[in-house]
């Protein structure tokens, strides 16, 4: 997993992900790539992210990747990202394309839903919580549950 | 003491509680109305490992993070 402060180079990560496992015979190779899209005024997006905890859960997804016999990567940004840029970059590697097709879609579900990174709308300079577009991890709500006593 | 932390858009200090399990950190939490208002959105982990056992045990020196919402990519 690679963390990188602003915009995502693309094109070097891809590419050295790519050298990486030129010899690893994978048969098919998934990027996910997102951008920045121009939306309501913005300027840019911005990430917070708590690593400790991006880091456990992308680990799993190793874990479950070595277990089908595929090899996923990721990159992601901190901070500012503007507009037309990237902000995340995810590959899946496999033997064949049915594995690494279904896992990039598990993936980059589960990513939406449980990675622990924070956006917001950069707006005249402001950074917006983007409340709407977000989720709430699994097991979310445990402590607004009133204990008896 | 039980170190409470506040991530992502959460405007809130971190904090240092007494706290014996985080049944006691829900309490507390509850009673601050400026993060009670997050909490049925919010996931917890300590010492960085998810936990949703309200009964779970804590120790002094342990770190309670409250995770809001999320949004990568």
């Amino acid at each position: 997993m690679e963390l990188y402060q602003g915009s995502l180079d693309i094109k070097s990560i891809f590419n050295r992900w790519l050298d990486e496992e030129r010899e690893s015979n994978y048969g098919a190779f998934i990027p996910f790539i997102g951008t920045i899209r121009t939306e309501d005024n913005i300027e840019a997006l911005s990430f917070d992210i708590y690593e400790p905890i991006l880091e456990s859960w992308f680990n799993s997804w190793v874990d479950r990747a070595e277990k089908r016999g595929a090899k996923v990567k990721m990159a992601h940004s901190i901070g500012d990202v503007p507009v037309h840029t990237s902000s995340y970059i995810s590959a899946v590697f496999s033997p064949k394309r049915r594995v690494a097709l279904e896992f990039i879609d598990e993936f980059v579900e589960d990513f939406k839903a449980n990675a622990p990174i924070w956006k917001y709308d950069v707006v005249n300079g402001k950074r917006i919580y983007a409340k709407d577009r977000s989720t709430p991890m699994s097991g979310s709500g445990i402590l607004a549950i009133k204990e008896d006593k | 003491m039980v170190k409470i932390e506040f991530l992502g858009p959460i405007e809130q200090e971190s904090l240092e509680i007494e706290a014996k399990s985080l049944g006691d950190v829900a309490n507390f939490l509850q009673n601050i109305d400026s993060v009670n208002s997050w909490l049925d959105r919010c996931a917890v982990a300590i010492n960085s490992q998810m936990c949703n056992d309200l009964s779970k045990k804590l120790n002094s020196g342990d770190v309670v993070s409250i995770l809001p919402p999320v949004c990568g990519g």
